[in-house]
């Protein structure tokens, strides 16, 4: 995925961070490759973070995943140094902020980096539009602009009507937004979000995730979201990070990981994805049916010879620069052929198309009620090979085996958790 | 003083002078009198300010006045309740006293909250401090307030500014813990929020620390309260006036009447002391949305005037027009 270079926001180099009383003591022991558990039994230093290297780019959602104590909520407090890193350094924009001062650090937080809690954490004392305009009155702006551009910030998640609610007059699901609205108010580039919604339920969830990614095509921040949900985690993340005991076992975008998962841990994250929501019509079409090219020299006639050769009834019309006409059977072709019409005559009506970014969940129904393969369109236009049925069933049905390590092919996807297809 | 030691009559000969040894340390601690005298100063001024405006007062117009401030803090129900019962306290002869006792009680109080809520902050940040302080809060809570009056009256004297301080020692205790107490409940992911946005130390004391640890503190302040009035018969022992001494002199001379006059003015003290300052730690939410100066007697003062000058301007702009009326009557 290197087609859209983009700059990197945040540089993460050599982060280390133990927590105890003694934490050089426990980075020595680290850096001798001691386990955590071990660390822990001999010093009682806990092990938060291990050696961390990555790259966050500007306005992409990179997600943090693992399981509890792997360490990703240590890390995306050490982005804000909520919590103090050991050893490393953390570069926003080129500026390492482990070395900010304590103004300097304020400021950070006030306008840079904002950050979304799993518990809401909103002031109970205060009324929401105070509440979501906390950060500003940190920043001593008077009451009057702070209000306006807290309204503002409700309006952008469809809250503006509670401003004047408190906290807990509110849904688990309007809190957050509060907490969303107030980590917005200022602005800031990057966010934070710790688990943000992990204690809503599933369905408010998913409406949380649909408006962060909406609010996201609006306006482009760096999110560094932090999910134990692999399912999140797919559906919003343009990268993620696994974590495994403190230590960053894999970077790279969710078909990447899904595809070559980088050891056991990995894998068994996977194990449970639902790929109907993690493949799209992109990773199982094929180019294997026939494509009629759409010259003036050759005619429903040339293209009904085409199809016998290669025993098939429908075949896909491609004009210039591959740009995707339609579909015509065997039976269509040869009613054009006796009208001695153009080939175009002969397209199906009502021919459905799929883009290559649909999730298989989605196209399901399409491509079971379509009598042929379902042709794949990119935004362009253009051809992009095209969904069987027998495709689609070999995909969902797909496993990666224990003893078969990397998928190479793009269909390759664990399916085990997945019921009823 | 020369007889063998016997190790089964061991105090025969084993005798520590320890009685001497406090003599001779209060001896040589009040030497410090100037110490002890800028101590008392401030408690002096403050005891004859709140005593002289109390006093000051005709009766009449102070127990009106009282039954204000608890119409505008609680209700109409105590407003009515403390006037007719400081009406009766006053009846039964126990009115200068009952104005004395407030005065010791607010003083006391008042120094309670100057020293115990900044205490209070100061262990909540600090376990050290903390630490350190909580034997001295047990020490205070659980001595006998008979023990520390002798080293009082060495110290300070007798009088009602000795007694103040007596009250202050045993009073403040509750008050520095709950302050700490409520402080160090405030739920920790909300302080990491405020620290997320870029709280300063003192924004997060001041902006979410102490609004969530009110409740908490101002049920401190209440204990306080309550503890100085319970002490108010015991300090009259050492010469202060006002109720409590009514009820030492009339146990002193089996004056069951006296005795009683003197009880029933702590206890209409005690009530009305206690709801007032209950109500004081209800949030504004709490009391239904109403702001303070929009409730009780300031409330309706507000309205009468707001009426009365919307009145003057809708006459003055149109006269007699019906719209303008119900604008100001609204």
């Amino acid at each position: 995925m290197t087609d859209t270079p983009k700059r990197d926001k945040i540089v993460v180099r050599n982060l280390y961070k133990v927590f105890g009383d003694r934490p050089q003591e426990g980075m020595r022991l680290v850096r001798e490759g001691r386990d955590k558990d071990e660390i822990f039994a001999q010093t009682g230093q806990t092990v938060g973070v291990v050696d961390a290297n990555f790259n966050i780019r500007e306005g992409e959602i990179f997600v943090i995943m693992g399981l509890s104590g792997s360490g990703k909520s240590t890390m995306v407090r050490m982005f804000n140094r909520l919590y103090e890193p050991t050893s490393g350094s953390i570069e926003i924009d080129g500026e390492d902020i482990t070395r900010l001062n304590d103004e300097g650090l304020r400021k950070l937080r006030r306008d840079t980096v904002s950050m979304v809690f799993q518990s809401f954490a909103l002031m109970p004392h205060m009324k929401v539009i105070d509440n979501v305009a906390f950060g500003l009155e940190l920043g001593g702006i008077s009451r009057e602009e702070r209000h306006q551009r807290a309204l503002h910030a409700l309006e952008q998640v469809g809250l503006a009507a509670n401003a004047e609610s408190y906290p807990d007059e509110l849904s688990g699901g309007m809190q957050q937004r509060v907490g969303l609205a107030r980590a917005l108010c200022a602005d800031p580039p990057i966010l934070l979000m710790d688990e943000a919604f992990s204690a809503l339920d599933p369905l408010i969830r998913s409406e949380m995730q649909d408006e962060l990614l909406m609010l996201q095509e609006e306006k482009q921040r760096t999110i560094i979201f932090i999910s134990h949900d692999l399912d999140e985690a797919m559906r919003i993340g343009d990268r993620i990070a696994i974590m495994q005991g403190g230590v960053v076992v894999q970077v790279g975008t969710p078909d990447e990981i899904l595809k070559n998962p980088a050891n056991d841990y990995v894998r068994s994250f996977f194990r449970g994805v639902d790929v109907s929501k993690v493949l799209t019509a992109r990773d199982i079409a094929r180019r294997t049916q026939v494509t009629l090219i759409d010259k003036p020299e050759q005619g429903p006639r040339a293209a009904i010879r085409m199809l016998e050769t290669h025993d098939r009834e429908y075949g896909y019309v491609i004009g210039r620069n591959r740009r995707f006409l339609g579909v015509a059977s065997l039976a269509s072709l040869d009613e054009a052929r006796k009208a001695d019409a153009a080939l175009e005559k002969a397209l199906l009506p009502d021919c459905p198309t799929i883009t290559p970014e649909t999730h298989l969940g989605e196209l399901m129904n399409v491509v079971a009620t379509t009598p042929y393969a379902v042709p794949v369109v990119d935004e362009d236009g253009r051809y992009a090979g095209a969904v069987s049925r027998s495709a689609l069933l070999q995909a969902l049905d797909n496993v990666i085996g224990d003893e078969k390590p990397s998928g190479a092919s793009t269909d390759a996807a664990p399916t085990e958790a997945r019921e009823g297809v | 003083m020369n007889a063998r030691f016997n190790p089964l009559q061991p105090f025969d000969t084993l005798q520590l002078p320890f009685n001497e040894w406090v003599r001779d340390f209060f001896n040589w601690i009040s030497g410090a009198r100037s110490f002890f005298r800028a101590i008392r100063q401030p408690v002096d001024w403050v005891l004859d300010s709140v005593e002289g405006i109390l006093q000051a007062l005709p009766p009449g117009l102070m127990i009106v006045v009282i039954a204000l401030i608890a119409w505008q803090l609680v209700g109409p129900r105590l407003a009515i309740g403390s006037f007719l019962s400081l009406l009766f306290v006053g009846m039964i002869g126990a009115y200068p006293q009952t104005m004395t006792t407030l005065a010791l009680v607010l003083t006391a109080v008042a120094f309670c909250a100057a020293i115990g809520i900044p205490l209070g902050i100061l262990a909540s940040r600090s376990d050290r401090f903390e630490q350190g302080l909580r034997p001295v809060l047990d020490t205070m809570q659980t001595t006998p307030a008979f023990v520390y009056l002798v080293p009082i009256v060495v110290l300070f004297g007798i009088g009602n500014v000795p007694g103040v301080i007596v009250t202050i020692i045993f009073a403040v205790a509750p008050l520095i813990r709950l302050t700490n107490l409520g402080i160090r409940q405030v739920p920790k992911d909300v302080i990491e929020a405020a620290l997320a946005f870029g709280a300063s130390p003192r924004q997060l004391l001041w902006r979410v620390q102490m609004p969530l640890a009110t409740k908490t503190i101002m049920a401190g302040v209440n204990q306080s309260l309550m503890l100085a009035l319970s002490m108010v018969v015991i300090a009259s022992m050492i010469s202060v006036g006002g109720l409590g001494q009514m009820v030492l002199r009339g146990i002193g001379r089996l004056d069951m009447g006296l005795a009683v006059i003197g009880g029933i003015g702590i206890v209409v003290l005690a009530i009305i002391l206690d709801r007032m300052t209950q109500a004081l730690a209800q949030s504004e939410r709490e009391r239904g949305g109403q702001r303070m100066l929009d409730r009780g007697p300031i409330g309706l003062m507000r309205r009468l005037a707001a009426r009365g000058k919307g009145a003057e301007q809708a006459s003055a702009a149109q006269p007699n027009t019906a719209p303008a009326r119900s604008d100001a009557a609204a």
